[in-house]
């Protein structure tokens, strides 16, 4: 085994930090991928040649299509009203509820059936869609800002800086995110903005780890000691400079943190600290189900399925973003 | 070495302080009403100020904290508010319960994983490579409540209506009881946490196995003449097996601090319901006792993933 520890060492690991400069591309390098196969008089930026090589791939493409449909389905939800004639909220205790008292079934008045107060559960899937596609880009997003602020200054600015951001970073690691984030839910009571920050400040730390370690590799090269001998300010190097060159895996993470965040907030909901009823949300739709599943499927499944193919379509598009921004992965698997 | 464990402990014990505050002051700054609750609607102010005092609650935050600093020092974690029994008492009671649900699905979702991994690998972008990457990312993306709802309703439920009672509806069956009954009771959370775990492991196992089956070494001892099965277990799965090993101890790690919604799912009295049961109530002492020690765990596990790293990788120094 000793060899092969030596040849290993003598290789090592991939490098991780290969600039992806918009501004050094080498048109040459590929000219042999681009479909079109042209001469590559113009250089294209990384993103470009990211979006060719995703706009190839058929499941992206497809995933990208149903999460289309999907965000349209949050905007159009007053539309599922109008067109059933069912108002979001509304209780149909007579119609909606069999003399028993419990969940109609699918029918062509309550065409996904209806839930445990009567309600039907199709216009309820798509507010409750609202709900999941908010929290989800608005949580990402803010993990994302504070996660690339942090990881740029700890990166970048190095010594003493780096040194208490790195220890924050280990410690928001380490935190029991799940039971901090229900504590705290459960303390300031829930809501909207509650969830989207206790999601943000807790998950940033992941990015930061990331993007500084991209910088570290950055810091060092040509085109930032090029910046600074042209009296380039810390925070134009920061932010102009080395910011675009290490977007690349922030994308990736961000376009695979948004399922994840999907499934926290409706894990929330589910767990009784998502938004207070009557506001349709997935994850307390499935909650509520819970006490009904031996009796009405249809309460679990429709909304069940809404999240899962949202967070799978999610899943998918963001597999095929990192293969796109990633060809090594591509010349691997057709070695 | 040595250096560097007293280096990551003392870090680690940094980190738990400043979750003992953190926690400590959050629930300080909320407004704390649990005197009212337990005294009751009827009580007068003289009695809820009774409770207040029994608790400890009329003291300054500063005190308080210092109190519980000091006794947490002696393993004295404090006691709960509603029952006075010892917190110690309850995360002895809650912690066999999630270790027994962790350690099961563990073996599973690695088995699971680090098998269709492989499979995937070695037949990279073929039709079985596909599927697997299918499956995992479909119950991946599944949440997990979502599916412990659907095993009840399938493998409980379902099969219990057809005459088949194979498995209880949740709750929990000591080991002392007899290893089937344990086990019975585990095994749909197990697939449950195994199931959606598992995905993670196989994607890590593919990519790494797909490097590391790059590499000349691997083109070397297949020249040698070495039966492709060996290539691929002693030479290729032990070097990459470094990444999966960081996963795995991260997630043991995570999850022994309480595996809240499997738990609360399948009505498993562990740490994870022992701290939603006492995050609903306000129970103080018991939730920073739960939080403190799935801290406690996380900075345990990655020690231990660093040292780990050093005993796979002959490469790597500690320092």
């Amino acid at each position: 085994m000793s060899d092969t520890a030596n040849v290993m060492a003598t290789i090592g690991p991939p490098d991780p930090g290969e600039p992806t400069s918009p501004t050094l591309t080498a048109p040459g390098d590929i000219a042999g991928r681009s479909p079109s196969g042209t001469s590559g008089i113009e250089g294209r930026t990384p993103f470009q040649l990211a979006w060719q090589r995703l706009r190839r791939d058929r499941v992206a493409m497809i995933s990208l299509a149903v999460i289309v449909l999907i965000v349209l389905m949050a905007f159009l939800a007053p539309l599922a009203a109008v067109i059933t004639g069912h108002p979001v909220n509304e209780q149909y205790r007579t119609t909606g509820l069999t003399p028993d008292g419990l969940p109609r079934g699918p029918s062509s008045e309550f065409w996904l059936g209806t839930d445990d107060l009567g309600r039907d559960i199709l216009v309820r899937i798509a507010y409750g869609s609202r709900i999941s596609l908010l929290v989800g880009v608005a949580s990402t997003a803010l993990t994302v800002v504070i996660g690339v602020v942090i990881g740029l200054a700890a990166g970048f600015l190095g010594g003493l800086v780096d040194t208490i951001l790195a220890r924050l970073i280990d410690v928001v690691l380490s935190v029991p995110f799940l039971l901090v984030a229900i504590a705290l839910v459960s303390i300031t009571g829930p809501s909207l903005i509650v969830t989207v920050l206790v999601i943000g400040f807790f998950s940033w730390a992941s990015v930061a780890r990331i993007v500084r370690g991209q910088v570290l590799s950055m810091r060092e090269r040509e085109f930032v000691e090029a910046a600074r001998s042209l009296g380039s300010s810390n925070s134009r190097i920061m932010f102009v400079d080395i910011l675009p060159n290490v977007l690349a895996p922030v994308i990736v993470y961000a376009s695979l943190l948004i399922p994840v965040v999907i499934v926290v907030e409706a894990t929330l909901s589910f767990l009784g600290l998502g938004l207070a009823p009557p506001t349709a949300d997935w994850g307390g739709m499935i909650s509520e189900a819970q006490n009904y599943y031996t009796t009405s499927w249809w309460f679990v499944v429709f909304p069940g399925g809404a999240l899962l193919v949202t967070t799978l379509a999610f899943n998918l598009l963001g597999d095929g973003i990192r293969d796109a921004f990633d060809p090594r992965a591509e010349r691997l698997m057709a070695k | 070495m040595v250096r560097f464990l007293i280096r990551r402990l003392a870090l680690g014990i940094l980190v738990l302080w400043l979750i003992t505050v953190a926690v400590f002051g959050l629930f300080f700054v909320a407004p704390n009403n649990v005197a009212r609750a337990l005294a009751g609607r009827q009580a007068t102010p003289e009695t809820v100020a009774a409770i207040s005092h029994r608790l400890g609650l009329d003291q300054p935050l500063w005190k308080q904290y210092l109190d519980f600093v000091g006794n947490a020092l002696r393993g004295n974690l404090g006691f709960d508010y509603y029952h006075q029994v010892p917190v110690t008492t309850i995360l002895g009671a809650a912690l066999p319960i999630t270790i027994s649900l962790v350690l099961g699905a563990a073996l599973i979702w690695l088995g699971l994983g680090v098998f269709n991994g492989v499979i995937s690998a070695t037949h990279p972008r073929s039709f079985t490579d596909r599927s697997l990457t299918a499956f995992s990312l479909f119950f991946y993306s599944t949440p997990t409540f979502l599916l412990g709802i659907l095993l009840l309703y399938v493998l409980y439920f379902r099969l219990t209506l057809a005459g088949h009672t194979a498995f209880p509806a949740g709750g929990y069956a000591p080991f002392s009881g007899g290893l089937t009954g344990w086990a019975n009771h585990l095994i749909l959370p197990w697939f449950t946490l195994a199931l959606v775990s598992a995905a993670t492991y196989t994607r890590l196992t593919r990519a790494s196995m797909l490097d590391v089956l790059g590499e000349d070494y691997i083109r070397t001892a297949r020249s040698k003449g070495i039966r492709e099965r060996r290539v691929v277990v002693r030479h290729g799965l032990r070097a990459a097996l470094t990444p999966i090993v960081t996963q795995f101890g991260i997630d043991v790690g995570g999850l022994l601090g309480g595996v809240v919604v499997t738990e609360t799912v399948f009505s498993l009295p562990g740490l994870g319901k022992t701290a939603i049961d006492a995050i609903n109530q306000q129970d103080l002492p018991v939730i920073i006792g739960i939080v403190l020690f799935a801290s406690a765990a996380v900075v345990v596990a990655n020690i231990l993933v660093d040292l780990a790293y050093a005993v796979l990788d002959p490469r790597v120094r500690l320092h």
